[in-house]
Protein backbone atom coordinates (compact mmCIF):
# COMPACT_ATOMS: atom_id res chain seq x y z
CA UNK A 1 0.00 0.00 0.00
CA UNK A 2 3.06 2.22 0.83
CA UNK A 3 3.72 2.05 -2.83
CA UNK A 4 0.74 4.38 -3.54
CA UNK A 5 -0.29 6.57 -0.62
CA UNK A 6 3.30 8.13 0.19
CA UNK A 7 2.95 9.25 -3.61
CA UNK A 8 -0.26 10.66 -3.04
CA UNK A 9 0.66 12.20 -0.46
CA UNK A 10 3.45 13.99 -1.87
CA UNK A 11 1.30 15.32 -4.76
CA UNK A 12 -1.11 17.11 -2.56
CA UNK A 13 2.00 18.96 -1.28
CA UNK A 14 3.43 19.71 -4.86
CA UNK A 15 0.13 20.57 -6.75
CA UNK A 16 -0.50 23.87 -5.10
CA UNK A 17 2.98 25.08 -4.97
CA UNK A 18 2.94 24.38 -9.24
CA UNK A 19 -0.58 25.65 -9.48
CA UNK A 20 0.91 29.53 -9.30
CA UNK A 21 3.95 28.70 -12.01
CA UNK A 22 3.67 29.18 -15.60
CA UNK A 23 5.71 27.85 -18.29
CA UNK A 24 8.81 26.12 -18.93
CA UNK A 25 9.17 25.55 -14.49
CA UNK A 26 5.16 24.53 -14.89
CA UNK A 27 5.48 21.82 -18.07
CA UNK A 28 9.02 20.50 -16.12
CA UNK A 29 6.72 20.12 -13.19
CA UNK A 30 3.62 18.45 -15.02
CA UNK A 31 5.63 16.48 -16.74
CA UNK A 32 7.60 14.43 -14.15
CA UNK A 33 4.69 14.10 -12.04
CA UNK A 34 2.70 12.66 -14.67
CA UNK A 35 5.67 10.04 -15.45
CA UNK A 36 5.89 9.64 -11.50
CA UNK A 37 1.99 8.56 -11.59
CA UNK A 38 2.66 6.17 -14.28
CA UNK A 39 5.12 4.87 -12.60
CA UNK A 40 3.92 4.09 -9.31
CA UNK A 41 0.46 3.39 -10.52
CA UNK A 42 2.66 0.68 -12.99
CA UNK A 43 4.85 -0.64 -9.82
CA UNK A 44 1.93 -1.31 -7.91
CA UNK A 45 0.46 -3.10 -10.71
CA UNK A 46 2.96 -5.33 -11.23
CA UNK A 47 3.51 -5.72 -7.33
CA UNK A 48 -0.05 -7.26 -7.30
CA UNK A 49 0.43 -9.55 -10.68
CA UNK A 50 4.32 -10.64 -9.56
CA UNK A 51 4.55 -14.52 -8.64
CA UNK A 52 8.57 -15.43 -9.01
CA UNK A 53 10.49 -14.18 -6.08
CA UNK A 54 13.13 -12.72 -8.09
CA UNK A 55 10.64 -11.30 -10.03
CA UNK A 56 9.11 -9.81 -6.76
CA UNK A 57 12.52 -7.85 -5.66
CA UNK A 58 12.68 -6.79 -9.05
CA UNK A 59 9.63 -4.98 -8.22
CA UNK A 60 10.43 -4.10 -4.75
CA UNK A 61 13.59 -2.24 -5.53
CA UNK A 62 11.67 -0.48 -8.33
CA UNK A 63 9.33 0.76 -6.26
CA UNK A 64 11.50 2.28 -3.64
CA UNK A 65 13.37 3.74 -6.18
CA UNK A 66 9.40 5.13 -7.32
CA UNK A 67 8.92 6.37 -3.69
CA UNK A 68 12.90 8.49 -3.68
CA UNK A 69 12.06 9.63 -6.97
CA UNK A 70 8.59 11.21 -5.21
CA UNK A 71 10.31 12.54 -2.57
CA UNK A 72 13.38 13.80 -5.01
CA UNK A 73 10.56 15.69 -7.38
CA UNK A 74 8.95 17.01 -4.01
CA UNK A 75 12.76 18.54 -3.15
CA UNK A 76 13.92 19.66 -6.69
CA UNK A 77 10.58 20.72 -7.49
CA UNK A 78 10.18 22.71 -4.55
CA UNK A 79 13.54 24.72 -5.44
CA UNK A 80 11.43 25.92 -8.58
CA UNK A 81 9.84 28.45 -6.07
CA UNK A 82 11.45 29.01 -2.52
CA UNK A 83 14.01 30.27 -3.97
CA UNK A 84 17.74 30.35 -3.62
CA UNK A 85 18.54 30.47 -0.28
CA UNK A 86 15.65 27.76 0.57
CA UNK A 87 17.36 25.30 -2.31
CA UNK A 88 20.90 25.80 -0.31
CA UNK A 89 19.43 24.83 3.21
CA UNK A 90 17.90 22.20 1.44
CA UNK A 91 20.90 20.59 -0.63
CA UNK A 92 22.68 21.05 2.61
CA UNK A 93 20.14 18.70 4.62
CA UNK A 94 20.74 16.06 1.71
CA UNK A 95 24.99 16.18 2.04
CA UNK A 96 24.18 16.10 5.88
CA UNK A 97 22.08 12.79 5.47
CA UNK A 98 24.60 11.64 2.82
CA UNK A 99 27.29 12.09 4.81
CA UNK A 100 26.06 10.41 7.72
CA UNK A 101 25.02 7.08 5.74
CA UNK A 102 28.84 7.29 4.42
CA UNK A 103 30.69 7.98 7.58
CA UNK A 104 28.60 5.16 9.41
CA UNK A 105 29.51 2.59 6.63
CA UNK A 106 33.58 3.43 7.15
CA UNK A 107 35.40 2.25 10.47
CA UNK A 108 36.84 5.33 12.27
CA UNK A 109 38.35 5.04 15.45
CA UNK A 110 37.68 6.98 18.42
CA UNK A 111 40.06 9.30 17.77
CA UNK A 112 38.31 10.28 14.88
CA UNK A 113 35.06 11.56 16.85
CA UNK A 114 36.66 15.57 17.42
CA UNK A 115 37.28 15.73 13.71
CA UNK A 116 33.94 14.23 13.03
CA UNK A 117 32.43 16.78 15.11
CA UNK A 118 34.19 19.41 13.17
CA UNK A 119 33.37 17.85 9.78
CA UNK A 120 29.35 17.45 10.57
CA UNK A 121 28.72 20.61 12.74
CA UNK A 122 31.40 23.35 11.42
CA UNK A 123 32.43 22.41 8.09
CA UNK A 124 29.15 21.00 6.17
CA UNK A 125 27.49 24.30 7.21
CA UNK A 126 30.30 26.73 6.20
CA UNK A 127 30.54 25.37 3.08
CA UNK A 128 26.52 26.01 2.67
CA UNK A 129 27.17 29.15 4.34
CA UNK A 130 29.62 30.09 1.47
CA UNK A 131 27.75 29.22 -1.08
CA UNK A 132 24.25 31.11 0.49
CA UNK A 133 26.56 34.29 0.37
CA UNK A 134 27.84 33.25 -2.95
CA UNK A 135 31.44 33.64 -1.84
CA UNK A 136 32.57 31.65 -4.69
CA UNK A 137 36.32 31.93 -4.45
CA UNK A 138 36.21 30.64 -0.55
CA UNK A 139 33.85 27.41 -1.23
CA UNK A 140 35.56 26.19 -4.12
CA UNK A 141 38.66 25.88 -2.40
CA UNK A 142 37.51 25.72 1.67
CA UNK A 143 37.32 21.78 1.42
CA UNK A 144 39.84 20.87 -0.53
CA UNK A 145 42.35 22.86 0.41
CA UNK A 146 41.61 24.21 4.42
CA UNK A 147 39.43 21.10 5.33
CA UNK A 148 42.38 18.83 3.92
CA UNK A 149 44.83 20.56 6.40
CA UNK A 150 42.15 20.98 9.40
CA UNK A 151 40.92 17.33 9.29
CA UNK A 152 44.51 15.61 10.20
CA UNK A 153 45.55 18.57 12.13
CA UNK A 154 42.83 17.83 14.36
CA UNK A 155 42.95 13.84 14.22
CA UNK A 156 46.95 14.14 15.04
CA UNK A 157 46.24 16.12 18.29
CA UNK A 158 43.78 13.58 19.60
CA UNK A 159 47.39 11.09 19.29
CA UNK A 160 45.96 7.71 17.94
CA UNK A 161 48.18 6.77 14.96
CA UNK A 162 46.65 3.43 14.05
CA UNK A 163 45.71 3.66 10.30
CA UNK A 164 46.31 7.25 10.21
CA UNK A 165 46.36 8.34 6.62
CA UNK A 166 43.24 5.60 5.72
CA UNK A 167 41.69 7.64 8.37
CA UNK A 168 41.84 10.52 7.47
CA UNK A 169 41.80 9.77 3.84
CA UNK A 170 38.39 7.86 4.52
CA UNK A 171 36.36 11.45 6.16
CA UNK A 172 38.31 13.49 3.60
CA UNK A 173 36.55 11.92 0.84
CA UNK A 174 33.36 11.62 2.23
CA UNK A 175 33.34 15.54 2.66
CA UNK A 176 34.38 15.66 -0.99
CA UNK A 177 31.70 13.62 -2.13
CA UNK A 178 28.87 13.93 0.18
CA UNK A 179 29.40 17.64 0.65
CA UNK A 180 31.72 19.37 -1.86
CA UNK A 181 30.05 18.12 -4.74
CA UNK A 182 26.47 18.33 -4.00
CA UNK A 183 26.94 21.94 -2.83
CA UNK A 184 27.87 22.78 -6.85
CA UNK A 185 24.34 22.25 -7.16
CA UNK A 186 22.70 24.82 -5.72
CA UNK A 187 25.43 26.74 -6.76
CA UNK A 188 24.34 26.99 -9.90
CA UNK A 189 21.42 29.23 -9.06
CA UNK A 190 24.35 31.74 -8.69
CA UNK A 191 25.30 31.56 -11.68
CA UNK A 192 24.77 34.87 -14.30
CA UNK A 193 23.77 33.41 -17.59
CA UNK A 194 23.16 36.39 -19.96
CA UNK A 195 19.30 36.24 -21.51
CA UNK A 196 18.74 33.81 -18.30
CA UNK A 197 18.48 35.80 -15.23
CA UNK A 198 16.05 34.82 -12.44
CA UNK A 199 15.64 31.52 -14.30
CA UNK A 200 18.21 28.97 -13.17
CA UNK A 201 16.00 27.11 -10.78
CA UNK A 202 15.36 25.16 -14.28
CA UNK A 203 18.56 24.42 -15.53
CA UNK A 204 18.83 22.97 -12.01
CA UNK A 205 15.99 20.90 -12.35
CA UNK A 206 16.70 19.80 -15.79
CA UNK A 207 19.97 18.98 -14.34
CA UNK A 208 18.72 16.49 -11.57
CA UNK A 209 16.35 15.44 -13.64
CA UNK A 210 18.79 14.18 -16.86
CA UNK A 211 21.01 12.31 -14.18
CA UNK A 212 17.73 10.53 -12.42
CA UNK A 213 16.03 9.69 -16.04
CA UNK A 214 19.79 8.17 -16.91
CA UNK A 215 19.73 6.13 -13.89
CA UNK A 216 16.43 4.83 -13.99
CA UNK A 217 16.86 4.17 -18.31
CA UNK A 218 20.14 2.70 -17.43
CA UNK A 219 18.14 -0.18 -15.34
CA UNK A 220 15.54 -0.10 -17.04
CA UNK A 221 17.68 -0.85 -20.19
CA UNK A 222 19.69 -3.39 -18.52
CA UNK A 223 16.70 -5.36 -16.62
CA UNK A 224 15.33 -5.96 -20.35
CA UNK A 225 17.98 -6.24 -22.58
CA UNK A 226 20.93 -6.58 -20.58
CA UNK A 227 23.57 -9.23 -21.19
CA UNK A 228 27.35 -8.24 -21.05
CA UNK A 229 28.52 -6.78 -17.85
CA UNK A 230 30.55 -3.61 -17.64
CA UNK A 231 32.32 -4.71 -14.10
CA UNK A 232 30.82 -7.54 -12.70
CA UNK A 233 33.31 -7.53 -10.03
CA UNK A 234 31.84 -4.06 -8.90
CA UNK A 235 28.02 -3.78 -9.82
CA UNK A 236 26.61 -6.84 -11.51
CA UNK A 237 23.56 -4.66 -12.53
CA UNK A 238 25.77 -2.71 -14.79
CA UNK A 239 25.86 -3.91 -18.10
CA UNK A 240 26.55 -2.59 -21.95
CA UNK A 241 23.36 -2.54 -23.11
CA UNK A 242 22.00 -0.63 -20.41
CA UNK A 243 24.83 2.03 -20.21
CA UNK A 244 24.61 2.50 -23.87
CA UNK A 245 20.42 2.48 -23.99
CA UNK A 246 20.12 4.61 -20.94
CA UNK A 247 23.03 7.14 -21.54
CA UNK A 248 21.54 7.67 -24.97
CA UNK A 249 17.69 7.85 -24.46
CA UNK A 250 18.93 10.12 -21.72
CA UNK A 251 20.81 12.16 -23.89
CA UNK A 252 17.76 12.33 -26.40
CA UNK A 253 15.77 12.98 -23.60
CA UNK A 254 17.86 16.33 -21.97
CA UNK A 255 18.67 17.86 -25.27
CA UNK A 256 14.16 17.86 -25.95
CA UNK A 257 14.10 19.40 -22.94
CA UNK A 258 16.62 22.12 -24.29
CA UNK A 259 13.69 25.06 -23.95
CA UNK A 260 14.18 24.82 -20.19
CA UNK A 261 17.95 25.62 -20.12
CA UNK A 262 19.73 28.30 -21.76
CA UNK A 263 21.27 25.90 -24.24
CA UNK A 264 20.49 25.18 -27.73
CA UNK A 265 18.89 21.80 -28.48
CA UNK A 266 22.51 20.44 -29.60
CA UNK A 267 24.34 22.30 -26.53
CA UNK A 268 21.76 20.88 -24.18
CA UNK A 269 22.22 17.03 -25.99
CA UNK A 270 26.21 17.31 -25.59
CA UNK A 271 25.68 18.55 -21.66
CA UNK A 272 23.46 15.73 -21.03
CA UNK A 273 25.95 13.18 -22.56
CA UNK A 274 28.53 14.46 -20.56
CA UNK A 275 26.39 14.62 -17.04
CA UNK A 276 24.86 11.13 -17.90
CA UNK A 277 28.49 9.85 -18.58
CA UNK A 278 30.02 11.16 -15.41
CA UNK A 279 26.98 10.35 -13.56
CA UNK A 280 27.35 6.15 -14.46
CA UNK A 281 31.29 7.01 -13.34
CA UNK A 282 30.03 8.12 -9.98
CA UNK A 283 27.40 5.61 -9.60
CA UNK A 284 30.42 2.84 -10.43
CA UNK A 285 32.89 3.89 -7.88
CA UNK A 286 29.90 4.24 -5.18
CA UNK A 287 28.93 1.08 -6.06
CA UNK A 288 32.67 0.09 -5.41
CA UNK A 289 33.16 1.57 -2.03
CA UNK A 290 29.91 -0.43 -1.10
CA UNK A 291 31.48 -3.51 -2.39
CA UNK A 292 34.21 -3.30 -0.45
CA UNK A 293 32.26 -2.54 2.72
CA UNK A 294 30.26 -5.67 1.67
CA UNK A 295 26.93 -3.87 1.89
CA UNK A 296 24.66 -3.37 -1.11
CA UNK A 297 23.36 -0.28 -0.72
CA UNK A 298 23.71 2.44 1.69
CA UNK A 299 20.03 2.62 2.91
CA UNK A 300 20.95 -0.95 4.51
CA UNK A 301 23.54 -0.16 6.36
CA UNK A 302 21.00 0.69 9.10
CA UNK A 303 17.72 -0.97 8.08
CA UNK A 304 14.61 1.94 8.02
CA UNK A 305 17.06 4.28 6.67
CA UNK A 306 16.59 6.14 3.35
CA UNK A 307 19.86 5.39 1.46
CA UNK A 308 20.41 8.80 0.52
CA UNK A 309 23.97 8.04 -1.24
CA UNK A 310 22.29 5.39 -3.32
CA UNK A 311 20.28 7.84 -5.06
CA UNK A 312 22.56 10.96 -5.41
CA UNK A 313 25.66 8.81 -5.88
CA UNK A 314 25.44 10.07 -9.80
CA UNK A 315 24.70 13.22 -9.20
CA UNK A 316 27.63 13.83 -6.69
CA UNK A 317 29.65 13.29 -9.69
CA UNK A 318 28.26 15.22 -12.39
CA UNK A 319 27.56 18.34 -9.97
CA UNK A 320 31.18 20.12 -9.89
CA UNK A 321 31.28 19.28 -13.85
CA UNK A 322 28.02 20.46 -14.75
CA UNK A 323 28.49 23.47 -12.90
CA UNK A 324 31.68 24.43 -14.22
CA UNK A 325 31.21 23.86 -17.61
CA UNK A 326 28.21 25.93 -17.57
CA UNK A 327 30.08 28.57 -15.80
CA UNK A 328 33.03 28.46 -18.63
CA UNK A 329 31.12 28.40 -21.40
CA UNK A 330 27.67 30.71 -20.36
CA UNK A 331 28.15 32.79 -18.00
CA UNK A 332 30.24 36.14 -18.33
CA UNK B 1 6.01 17.86 26.57
CA UNK B 2 10.08 17.05 27.47
CA UNK B 3 10.11 13.64 27.20
CA UNK B 4 8.82 13.92 23.75
CA UNK B 5 11.32 16.20 22.88
CA UNK B 6 13.95 13.84 24.13
CA UNK B 7 12.53 10.63 22.26
CA UNK B 8 12.41 12.77 19.31
CA UNK B 9 15.99 14.31 19.80
CA UNK B 10 17.26 11.06 20.32
CA UNK B 11 15.68 9.17 17.71
CA UNK B 12 17.26 11.87 15.51
CA UNK B 13 20.97 12.49 16.52
CA UNK B 14 21.45 8.66 16.69
CA UNK B 15 18.27 7.61 13.96
CA UNK B 16 17.90 4.49 16.13
CA UNK B 17 14.96 2.42 15.52
CA UNK B 18 14.27 -0.55 17.35
CA UNK B 19 15.11 -3.91 14.89
CA UNK B 20 12.48 -6.51 16.68
CA UNK B 21 13.97 -9.71 15.34
CA UNK B 22 13.83 -12.16 18.30
CA UNK B 23 10.53 -11.22 19.49
CA UNK B 24 7.50 -8.76 19.55
CA UNK B 25 7.04 -5.58 21.43
CA UNK B 26 4.67 -6.68 24.39
CA UNK B 27 3.35 -5.06 27.59
CA UNK B 28 4.69 -8.56 29.28
CA UNK B 29 7.23 -8.46 31.69
CA UNK B 30 10.57 -8.42 30.01
CA UNK B 31 14.59 -7.84 31.44
CA UNK B 32 16.22 -6.09 28.32
CA UNK B 33 19.90 -6.89 29.04
CA UNK B 34 22.39 -4.78 26.29
CA UNK B 35 25.68 -4.40 25.65
CA UNK B 36 26.97 -0.85 26.93
CA UNK B 37 29.16 1.31 25.57
CA UNK B 38 27.71 5.30 25.82
CA UNK B 39 26.24 7.19 27.81
CA UNK B 40 23.35 7.69 25.21
CA UNK B 41 22.54 3.92 25.47
CA UNK B 42 20.01 4.31 28.43
CA UNK B 43 18.31 6.86 26.21
CA UNK B 44 18.51 5.60 22.97
CA UNK B 45 17.22 2.10 24.13
CA UNK B 46 14.53 3.66 25.95
CA UNK B 47 13.55 5.93 23.14
CA UNK B 48 13.24 3.01 20.43
CA UNK B 49 10.51 1.06 22.63
CA UNK B 50 7.27 1.99 21.55
CA UNK B 51 5.67 4.71 23.58
CA UNK B 52 2.83 2.33 25.01
CA UNK B 53 5.57 0.52 26.70
CA UNK B 54 8.00 3.55 27.64
CA UNK B 55 6.02 4.41 30.94
CA UNK B 56 6.33 0.09 31.75
CA UNK B 57 10.00 0.21 31.32
CA UNK B 58 12.82 1.63 33.97
CA UNK B 59 15.95 1.48 33.19
CA UNK B 60 18.58 0.58 35.41
CA UNK B 61 21.03 3.51 36.37
CA UNK B 62 24.10 3.73 38.71
CA UNK B 63 23.53 6.26 41.37
CA UNK B 64 27.13 7.74 41.27
CA UNK B 65 26.51 8.75 37.48
CA UNK B 66 22.85 9.65 37.23
CA UNK B 67 22.03 11.14 40.52
CA UNK B 68 25.35 13.02 40.90
CA UNK B 69 24.24 15.99 39.50
CA UNK B 70 20.32 17.94 39.27
CA UNK B 71 19.81 17.62 35.91
CA UNK B 72 20.96 14.10 35.76
CA UNK B 73 18.57 13.13 38.42
CA UNK B 74 15.90 14.61 37.28
CA UNK B 75 15.97 12.92 34.11
CA UNK B 76 16.91 9.61 35.52
CA UNK B 77 13.91 10.06 38.38
CA UNK B 78 11.35 11.87 36.12
CA UNK B 79 11.51 11.51 32.61
CA UNK B 80 12.87 7.47 32.47
CA UNK B 81 11.54 6.19 36.11
CA UNK B 82 14.98 5.29 36.70
CA UNK B 83 16.15 3.08 39.19
CA UNK B 84 19.26 3.95 40.80
CA UNK B 85 21.38 1.23 42.39
CA UNK B 86 24.63 1.81 43.69
CA UNK B 87 27.58 -0.21 41.91
CA UNK B 88 29.61 -0.56 45.13
CA UNK B 89 27.57 -0.79 47.58
CA UNK B 90 30.03 -0.06 50.86
CA UNK B 91 26.50 -0.73 53.33
CA UNK B 92 26.20 -4.96 53.19
CA UNK B 93 22.50 -4.31 53.69
CA UNK B 94 21.89 -3.19 50.67
CA UNK B 95 21.37 -5.54 47.83
CA UNK B 96 21.23 -3.83 44.10
CA UNK B 97 19.37 -7.31 43.34
CA UNK B 98 16.27 -6.84 45.91
CA UNK B 99 16.37 -3.21 44.66
CA UNK B 100 15.99 -3.89 41.34
CA UNK B 101 13.22 -6.63 41.77
CA UNK B 102 11.60 -4.91 44.10
CA UNK B 103 11.11 -1.85 41.12
CA UNK B 104 9.60 -4.51 39.25
CA UNK B 105 6.78 -5.45 41.05
CA UNK B 106 4.51 -7.27 38.81
CA UNK B 107 4.20 -4.62 36.50
CA UNK B 108 7.26 -2.95 35.10
CA UNK B 109 10.30 -4.01 32.62
CA UNK B 110 13.80 -3.49 33.18
CA UNK B 111 16.64 -2.24 31.16
CA UNK B 112 20.05 -3.20 32.51
CA UNK B 113 23.50 -3.42 30.84
CA UNK B 114 25.37 -6.19 32.56
CA UNK B 115 28.71 -5.11 32.06
CA UNK B 116 28.06 -2.58 35.09
CA UNK B 117 30.23 -0.30 32.84
CA UNK B 118 30.82 1.40 29.68
CA UNK B 119 33.30 -0.46 27.69
CA UNK B 120 35.36 1.30 25.19
CA UNK B 121 34.90 -1.59 22.07
CA UNK B 122 31.68 -2.48 20.50
CA UNK B 123 32.11 -5.63 21.85
CA UNK B 124 30.82 -6.18 25.59
CA UNK B 125 33.16 -7.34 28.64
CA UNK B 126 32.34 -9.79 30.85
CA UNK B 127 28.92 -9.79 32.48
CA UNK B 128 27.94 -8.96 36.09
CA UNK B 129 26.42 -11.17 38.59
CA UNK B 130 23.37 -9.20 38.42
CA UNK B 131 21.51 -10.42 35.79
CA UNK B 132 22.07 -14.04 36.95
CA UNK B 133 20.14 -13.38 39.90
CA UNK B 134 17.63 -11.29 38.49
CA UNK B 135 16.34 -14.43 36.42
CA UNK B 136 17.22 -16.87 39.13
CA UNK B 137 14.44 -15.17 41.43
CA UNK B 138 12.43 -14.24 38.99
CA UNK B 139 11.92 -16.90 36.12
CA UNK B 140 8.92 -15.86 34.64
CA UNK B 141 9.93 -12.78 33.31
CA UNK B 142 11.31 -12.82 29.46
CA UNK B 143 15.03 -12.22 29.46
CA UNK B 144 15.71 -10.05 26.05
CA UNK B 145 18.64 -9.56 24.49
CA UNK B 146 19.94 -5.96 22.74
CA UNK B 147 22.23 -4.98 20.58
CA UNK B 148 23.44 -1.04 20.83
CA UNK B 149 25.41 -0.57 17.33
CA UNK B 150 27.46 2.55 16.32
CA UNK B 151 26.76 4.02 19.72
CA UNK B 152 29.82 3.99 20.93
CA UNK B 153 30.88 5.85 17.52
CA UNK B 154 27.99 8.53 18.16
CA UNK B 155 28.95 9.51 21.99
CA UNK B 156 32.32 7.52 23.08
CA UNK B 157 32.98 6.96 26.54
CA UNK B 158 35.55 10.36 27.54
CA UNK B 159 34.02 12.62 25.15
CA UNK B 160 31.11 15.40 25.64
CA UNK B 161 30.02 16.58 21.57
CA UNK B 162 27.73 13.58 19.88
CA UNK B 163 28.62 12.50 15.82
CA UNK B 164 25.30 12.12 14.65
CA UNK B 165 25.94 8.62 12.89
CA UNK B 166 23.44 5.97 12.74
CA UNK B 167 22.77 3.74 15.27
CA UNK B 168 20.82 0.43 15.62
CA UNK B 169 19.12 -1.25 18.62
CA UNK B 170 18.31 -4.87 17.44
CA UNK B 171 16.52 -6.95 19.69
CA UNK B 172 16.83 -10.92 19.88
CA UNK B 173 14.97 -13.96 20.74
CA UNK B 174 14.49 -14.06 24.71
CA UNK B 175 16.70 -16.49 27.12
CA UNK B 176 16.00 -18.44 30.40
CA UNK B 177 18.13 -20.02 32.95
CA UNK B 178 18.32 -23.23 32.48
CA UNK B 179 17.36 -24.88 35.99
CA UNK B 180 20.78 -26.73 36.17
CA UNK B 181 22.93 -23.89 34.86
CA UNK B 182 25.98 -22.48 36.14
CA UNK B 183 25.90 -18.92 37.29
CA UNK B 184 29.15 -18.40 34.81
CA UNK B 185 27.26 -20.34 31.83
CA UNK B 186 24.86 -18.57 31.65
CA UNK B 187 26.18 -14.99 32.09
CA UNK B 188 28.40 -16.00 29.06
CA UNK B 189 25.82 -17.94 27.05
CA UNK B 190 23.33 -14.08 27.88
CA UNK B 191 26.97 -12.13 26.43
CA UNK B 192 27.07 -14.20 23.57
CA UNK B 193 22.78 -13.51 22.84
CA UNK B 194 23.96 -10.28 22.88
CA UNK B 195 26.68 -10.25 20.37
CA UNK B 196 24.81 -12.87 18.15
CA UNK B 197 22.41 -9.71 16.74
CA UNK B 198 25.60 -7.89 16.01
CA UNK B 199 25.75 -9.13 12.31
CA UNK B 200 21.75 -10.16 12.24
Amino acid sequence: MKTLVIPLVLLGTIVPAVAPADGPARWLLEGVLGLLVVASVTGWVMSRRVTTEAGRKTVQNMNVRIRAWWFMAALFGLALFIGRIGTTVLSGLISFLALREFITLTPTRPGDHQSLFWVFFVITPLQYYLVAVEWYGLAIIMIPVYAFMFIPIRSALQGDVKQFLERTAKVQWGLMVCVYCVSHAPMLLSLDIPGYGGQNAKLLFWFVLVTQLSDVLQWIWGKSLGKHKIAPQVSPNKTWEGFIGGIASATVIGAALWWATPFTPAQAGAMALVVTLIGFGGGLVMSAIKRDRGVKDYGTVIEGHGGVMDRIDSLCFAAPVFFHLTRYWFTT
Amino acid sequence: MLRWTLVGLSRLVSGARARWVGCEPHPRQRIYFANHTSHLDTLVLWSALPSSLRPLTRPVAARDYWGATAPRRFLAERIFNAVLIDRAPTDPLVNPVAEMLQAMGHRHSLIIFPEGTRNSTPEPGTFKGGLYYLARERSDVELVPVFMENLNRILPKGSFLPVPLLGGVTIGAPIRLDASEEKADFLARARAAVLALHST
